[in-house]
């Protein structure tokens, strides 16, 4: 019972900071709606019982890429023009909802395996050999490492001043 | 009603659609950044249903959530530096204005 509970109210806040990251006019609190959908979306991880990653979701998201999407926002001062839309609103509102439309349907009409044995818990060891473990994902984990050092660097190159 | 493998999907796929419909018809390159990061965390909602309702043994839809999370730190931290070097070159971070490459 808390569960769905704290399902539905996670649902309502994830829906309604997204459409507010959309509709707001001021890119700050656009922002801001966006850390809190983050949040949210952290609960959401919580109640699939992924506590590793509710955890990292609150370091990466909410620690870290909300810190860089408010910085980039203070370093170009256009916030006093808002974010208006384009040409392609009515077009973009259309496939947006022929999408969702689509989905919903294909996701209500195919019969899913669900298994019901009861989750990992705690989730930090499995993930941890899984990812470093015997036959796991150890490659693309340091294919990963590359590809952020990769994109560091390239950062840095691009926001240096000549 | 019980929570379901449903409620996640469809809690995802509204998700991907506000994401969607902001990254095709924003003007300001920082928001469609936003809705693009909004995707990518409703991708992951649906990649951990799919992990603790069908397989919930193997945790491995948790393990590529963990690889999009890094995806999308990269993807952020190179995006932001690009509109940061355009606001610095061409005083504006208008996607309608940004059509140097526009045949």
């Amino acid at each position: 019972m808390g569960l769905e509970i704290a399902f539905w109210v996670l649902d309502a806040i994830i829906v309604a900071a997204a459409v507010a990251v959309v509709a707001l006019r001021n890119v700050f609190r656009a922002a801001l709606a966006l850390i809190l959908c983050f949040l949210a979306v952290a609960g959401i991880y919580v109640t699939l019982s992924a506590d590793f990653l509710a955890a990292v979701q609150i370091l990466i998201y909410v620690g870290g890429i909300s810190v860089l999407i408010i910085l980039a926002i203070m370093l170009t001062r256009d916030v006093q023009q808002g974010s208006p839309s384009n040409r392609l609103r009515v077009p973009a509102f259309l496939i947006a909802l022929i999408f969702l439309g689509t989905m919903t349907y294909a996701l209500i009409n195919t019969v899913w395996p669900v298994s019901t044995a009861s989750p990992v818990e705690p989730t930090t060891p499995a993930i941890a050999n899984q990812l470093l473990g015997e036959g796991g994902y150890i490659l693309p984990l340091e294919i990963a490492g590359v590809l952020l050092l990769a994109a560091i660097l390239g950062a840095i190159v691009l926001v240096r001043e000549k | 009603m019980s929570i379901g493998l449903e409620h996640y999907l469809i809690l995802s796929a509204v998700l991907f659609s506000i994401g969607l419909y902001g990254a095709l018809a924003k003007r300001n390159i920082i928001i469609i950044l936003m809705c693009i990061e909004l995707m990518l965390n409703a991708v992951n909602i649906a990649m951990v249903a799919f992990s603790r309702f069908v397989t919930p043994a193997l945790l491995t839809g948790q393990i590529f959530a963990i690889f999009v999370m890094v995806v999308a730190a990269a993807e952020a931290a190179v995006g932001l530096a690009i509109v940061i070097a355009l606001y610095r070159h061409r005083e504006t971070i208008d996607s309608i204005k940004t059509d140097l490459m526009k045949w």
